[in-house]
């Protein structure tokens, strides 16, 4: 079962770097990027961890990931980013709310709402997360070299 | 003069980036690196999506470019970002640059209509799969997500009023779902429609909105924000639609 759902979170994240136009040479990464996201999103799901927190953990885990292949095929992250948090965007639940809005529903429809909000939250808290601790990473790098690797552009202010 | 040809590249570049998607941060940090590269120390950009602002130094006249329409190419982007490195490590001058950049400007999108359609189909498949449904509805959402994004494709470039090109082609999506599951070929309509709808949602935009609210870039943001909501509410109103008639 989770097989199928590696695959299908691989298509969905593929798809979505094509229709986004990445690179040619870093679609499949894209997929992979996606993949590893859902498989970790399924895993704390399995493990009955709220949903949110799953999202979260998995959003850090892709944004991880997009690092490290934007860093190795010097392209920028939000290439790998982007596809990678495809398949956590809460979709379905969004349609859920607005069609519970459309029908009059709206005590049933509220509560879903602001789970979609909590959930896309989630989604750029974990984003920004491994981006300040990557940018943690590079200041303290770039003043323990400051000589070799100074460029003007890092000390303008 | 030196000074007007980098200003003109400097705009460029970060015309064809917010086009074409990239963070608002991203965007005003390639343009400050290009001009420091030709000596601009001081240089100032600002960026929203719908406009640019930028000044080679504090005191200078301020230069300005409207954005009018904005779609998501990351080639370009990732295309843009590696003509600005080798701009700031001196390897490019500033014909070479420019040459470049007005070539990326043109290019078209990197895959064919089809083959986006193929895949925006197929991701409508996986989705259908991913959010609990079952294999039996793969077929129809693959069908009902190219129809849906390939009317959205139509539409948008019919119609300039974004918002009501989503919604009719959400209305469409919506019909066309409805039909295939009273012809049998599905069986539920929920799950075929929340697969299908995933590749008009504005993820991405969602996402960069609240990443750049909490990065400070406060105006993008909320305009970013606003942008994706005008765009979910279009597609839920046009796929709701449906259940409003059967009813």
């Amino acid at each position: 079962m989770i097989v199928e759902q590696l695959l299908v979170s691989f298509i969905a994240a593929a798809g979505f770097a094509i229709i986004f136009n990445a690179p040619r040479r870093v679609l499949w990464q894209c997929g992979v990027v996606g993949m590893l996201g859902w498989f970790v999103y399924t895993l704390l799901r399995l493990l009955v961890i709220d949903a949110i927190v799953a999202t979260l953990l998995a959003a850090i885990v892709v944004a991880i990931v997009s690092q490290i292949l934007a860093k190795w095929f010097r392209t920028p992250i939000i290439i790998f980013n982007v596809s990678g948090i495809i398949p956590l965007v809460p979709g379905g639940l969004a349609y859920d709310a607005m069609r519970q809005f459309v029908e009059n529903n709206y005590d049933q429809a509220i509560p879903l709402a602001a789970r979609v909000i909590m959930l896309s939250g989630a989604i750029a808290l974990g984003l920004i997360c491994s981006e300040v601790i990557n940018q943690m990473i590079r200041q303290a790098k770039w003043k323990k070299y400051a000589n070799t690797y100074d460029r003007r552009g890092l000390s303008r202010f | 003069m030196q000074q007007t040809e980098v200003v003109e590249i400097c705009l460029l570049a970060g015309k064809i980036m917010l086009q074409s998607g990239a963070e608002t941060y991203r965007v005003e940090d390639t343009m400050v690196r290009i001009a420091q590269a030709f000596e601009m120390e001081n240089a100032q950009a600002h960026a929203t999506p719908t406009a640019i602002m930028f000044a080679y130094d504090i005191t200078a006249p301020t230069h300005f470019v409207r954005i009018e329409e904005r779609a998501t190419d990351l080639h370009k982007v990732s295309q843009v970002n590696s003509i600005s490195r080798h701009v700031s490590s001196s390897q490019l001058s500033i014909e070479e640059a420019d040459k470049q950049l007005r070539q990326v400007d043109q290019q078209r999108d990197t895959y064919p209509t089809w083959v986006q359609l193929l895949a925006a189909a197929f991701a409508s498949g996986g989705f259908t799969i991913m959010f609990d449904g079952q294999w039996y509805d793969f077929i129809p959402a693959v069908i009902v997500g190219g129809i849906g994004y390939g009317m959205m494709r139509y539409l948008h470039s019919v119609i300039k009023i974004r918002f009501f090109a989503e919604f009719l082609a959400s209305i469409l999506l919506g019909v066309t779902a409805f039909f295939v599951v009273q012809m049998g070929w599905g069986l539920e309509i929920d799950n075929i429609i929340i697969g299908s709808v995933m590749p008009l949602v504005p993820g991405l935009l969602i996402t960069n909105a609240v990443r750049d609210l909490m990065a400070g870039h406060l105006v993008s943001g909320i305009t970013k924000g606003a942008e994706a909501f005008l765009t979910a509410f279009a597609i839920g109103a046009g796929v709701s639609i449906i259940f409003f008639l059967v009813r």
